[in-house]
């Protein structure tokens, strides 16, 4: 039986993923990622087989959770945005050394254009790294088909699979055809101790045969189904594209160009030096970095000619359009409208109501006072405090880089030092840098602006809902410099009172300003309304 | 081959994502290929939104439409309209409410930014939620703006539309199904008056 759905790319990774017999999903949540773990979280079949779904606190505690499930034989699923693999690396790097048991697939995915990202970084990099295989579907059918192959990719190599998607895959709706859901797996514990105990001993003998599977791994994608020639062109250029490239090439394409679609990594060298002899000149269509170009380049001879993003014929940065590839390929169309007159630019702002405003509002009050003063922010709907009317940050770096940034500023003797992040993020990266700074006795004054949940993605549960200050006494930090205070208006004297203070003393102050988000609220009153 | 790239926009919150829902499921009962782009995450929160939604018989390959190729571009907010304007086709037309939704400090003068929506080749637009509150339907002014958009796809009927309203809001209960068929309804006889004009 096959049925048709209209699915984001996400969420038919999800579907695939189900009705490939998952038994678990690990994440934290990050645009463009979020949607799958959400997806799975409100699955019928998901709840009816047990599929654990919890968020994690972060993406390395996700990932080694993961790597457990796989050792105890079962399938799992981590899911991330792209700078969550930065946070996870060490654990999927040395996953790639033990391998795993059951089908363990790693999915990442870009944001090329920096959508909702500090960055462009391109994943497909980190598999190369790791050496394992990497899929990259070009449609919302090949998520779903392709995360079953993953997993079974990863149950005969016996290594972690990397799958990437970019956003506008993951946040992109099309009809997918959907069939039966297989089985999950047994329990069935790996008992290789010599495989998992990475010892020097150990780790030795299973690099050694994580390399030596390569030519086996490269043998796979050169032979994938997901590796299309298409020799078909009779003209001199020839495209290779990859991922979600092929369908903007597809959508212009001049009817003489041979392609090579690739959606599976290592790159089939074989059919990259078929397609260089048809033709005298290839062009690589990839989004993100140019990680097929360089290896293409470094494939044929040095004066073949190659082009992309290095050499200009596509931007070097930004996610590709339908008008740059159609532009690299000669066949731009027309633009009967220039950009209009009457425009004004209307970026992202904190919501009416929000109490990250209210802490904003005190922060600068008293930052004013202190002509040295300098605020290190952090990543989340708060760091929206960069812009007018607050433009009250100094700087927002990567997860919990506030506080540590904070404490080696006052180290230098920067002061007051204030750090400002969000309960989730505090809990995926920020606790480890508090304690740092509890024992260094750094003279910093830490906000975390408790907003009881994950605001900028969409309210996913935080972590350490309630427990901020348990965690922070826990720590180190002394009670008498640990206040709970209520963001809002009438509270503005206590709270720039309590600021003063804290920012005169010489050690670690935590202040937490706690109030729910105005979105989650608002949803929990409608809920609420409808259940009556 | 029969075709339509739509071009949605307006401010986080306004509802974009509503109207994209219906012409997804209209779209899927019809039998039509389509593709539908969103924005989410931090672009939500007050700043511009868009959806880039392509209908066809055929297969759609980019998710995104290209410059010049939207035959409908179709706005909560009128100065919104006007950002996507170089993906406008040259016979394209715009559909948009015509209040506009103030929330930044360099907002453009009212008459200017209405006069040049005016000036292009094909512009349909009304005071949406006026016409929603009048008639006692305060949070459906996006249907009335899928109701002005209706004569121009094409590819659906207005009869497709309605039932695909009916059944993405089923959920909602009865009274917001009606709420939402008399909106599409007020939009539609809004643009069908234009039209015949």
């Amino acid at each position: 039986m096959s049925d048709k759905r209209l699915l984001l790319g996400d969420e038919a990774v999800a579907l695939g993923a189900l009705h490939a017999g998952l038994s678990g999903v690990y994440a934290y949540p990050g645009t463009p990622s979020t949607e799958i773990t959400e997806f799975i979280q409100q699955s019928p079949l998901a709840r009816e087989r047990g599929v654990r779904s919890r968020w994690c606190t972060n993406e390395k505690t996700a990932m080694e959770a993961a790597l457990g499930m796989s050792y105890a034989g079962k399938r799992a699923l981590v899911c991330m945005k792209h700078v969550g693999m930065n946070v996870c690396a060490d654990a999927f790097i040395n996953a790639a050394v033990t391998g795993v048991k059951g089908g363990l697939v790693v999915l990442a995915a870009d944001d090329p254009s920096m959508h909702s990202s500090q960055n462009e970084q391109d994943s497909r990099f980190y598999g190369k790294f790791a050496m394992v295989p990497i899929l990259e579907p070009s449609s919302q059918q090949e998520a779903f088909d392709m995360v079953a192959e993953a997993f079974r990719l990863s149950e005969h190599f016996r290594l972690p699979v990397l799958m990437r998607l970019v956003t506008r895959l993951a946040h992109s709706r099309a009809a997918v055809a959907v069939g039966e859901p297989q089985a999950q797996n047994a329990l069935a514990p790996d008992d290789e101790r010599t495989r998992w105990v990475l010892l020097p001993g150990n780790a030795k003998r299973q690099y050694a045969s994580l390399i030596a599977q390569q030519p086996a791994i490269a043998a796979c994608a050169e032979d994938s189904p997901h590796n299309r020639l298409d020799p078909s062109g009779t003209g001199e250029l020839g495209v290779i594209a990859a991922g979600i490239a092929y369908n903007y090439v597809r959508e212009v394409l001049p009817a003489d160009v041979s392609v090579l679609k690739v959606s599976q990594y290592p790159l089939p060298a074989r059919q990259v030096r078929q397609l260089a002899e048809r033709c005298g000149r290839l062009l690589v269509v990839e989004d993100g970095q140019p990680f097929v170009e360089e290896q293409v380049r470094a494939l044929l001879d040095a004066d073949y000619p190659v082009q992309g993003r290095l050499s200009g014929e596509l931007p070097r940065t930004g996610e590709l359009t339908p008008d740059c590839v159609a532009a690299a390929l000669g066949v731009g169309g027309a633009r009967p409208f220039a950009k209009a007159e009457h425009l004004a630019p209307r970026p992202p702002q904190l919501c009416q109501g929000c109490g990250h405003r209210d802490v904003y509002t005190a922060l600068n009050r008293v930052a004013a006072e202190f002509p040295g003063a300098r605020i290190f922010g952090d990543i989340g709907c708060y760091t929206l405090g960069a812009l007018p009317p607050f433009r009250a940050i100094d700087s927002c770096v990567d997860m919990g880089a506030s506080i540590t940034m904070a404490k080696g500023a006052a180290d230098a003797g920067l002061r007051p030092a204030i750090a400002v992040i969000g309960d989730s993020t505090f809990t995926h990266s920020g606790m480890t840098g508090l304690l740092d700074a509890v024992n260094d006795r750094s003279a910093i004054t830490v906000v975390i602006s408790d907003n009881l949940t994950t605001a900028m993605t969409g309210g996913q549960d935080s972590a350490g809902t309630h427990k901020y200050e348990a965690i922070c006494l826990a720590l180190g930090v002394e009670r008498e410099h640990l206040h709970v205070v209520v963001p809002l208006p009438k509270n503005m004297d206590e709270i720039t009172r309590i600021l003063r203070e804290e920012i005169a003393y010489e050690g670690v102050s935590v202040i937490i300003p706690q109030r729910e988000c105005m979105q989650t609220l608002g949803r929990k009153l409608r809920q609420k309304k409808q259940a009556k | 081959m029969n075709r339509i790239d739509i071009k949605l926009c307006g401010v986080g919150g306004q509802g974009i994502l509503s109207i994209a829902t219906v012409l997804g499921e209209a779209a899927t009962l019809a039998g039509l290929q389509l593709k539908q782009a969103e924005v989410h995450g931090m672009s939500q929160r007050g700043g511009d939104v868009q959806s880039d939604l392509r209908l066809s018989t055929e297969p759609v390959w980019s998710d995104l439409i290209p410059l010049g190729g939207a035959g409908l571009i179709v706005s909560m907010e009128p100065m919104e309209a006007l950002r996507y304007l170089p993906y406008l086709s040259p016979d394209g037309v715009v559909v948009t409410a015509s209040h506009p939704f103030v929330n930044i400090p360099d907002y453009p003068e009212e008459p200017a930014l209405l006069a040049e929506l005016d000036a292009l080749p094909h512009t349909v637009r009304l005071d949406i939620e006026a016409v929603a509150r009048e008639n006692g339907l305060p949070k459906s002014a996006n249907m009335v703006l899928l109701g002005m958009a209706a004569p121009y796809i094409g590819l659906l009927s207005a009869e497709q539309l309605r039932e695909a309203i009916a059944r993405v809001f089923a959920r909602k209960g009865e009274a917001v199904v009606q709420a939402n068929l008399q909106a599409f309804d007020l939009g539609l006889s809004h643009s069908l008056k234009t039209v015949s004009k």
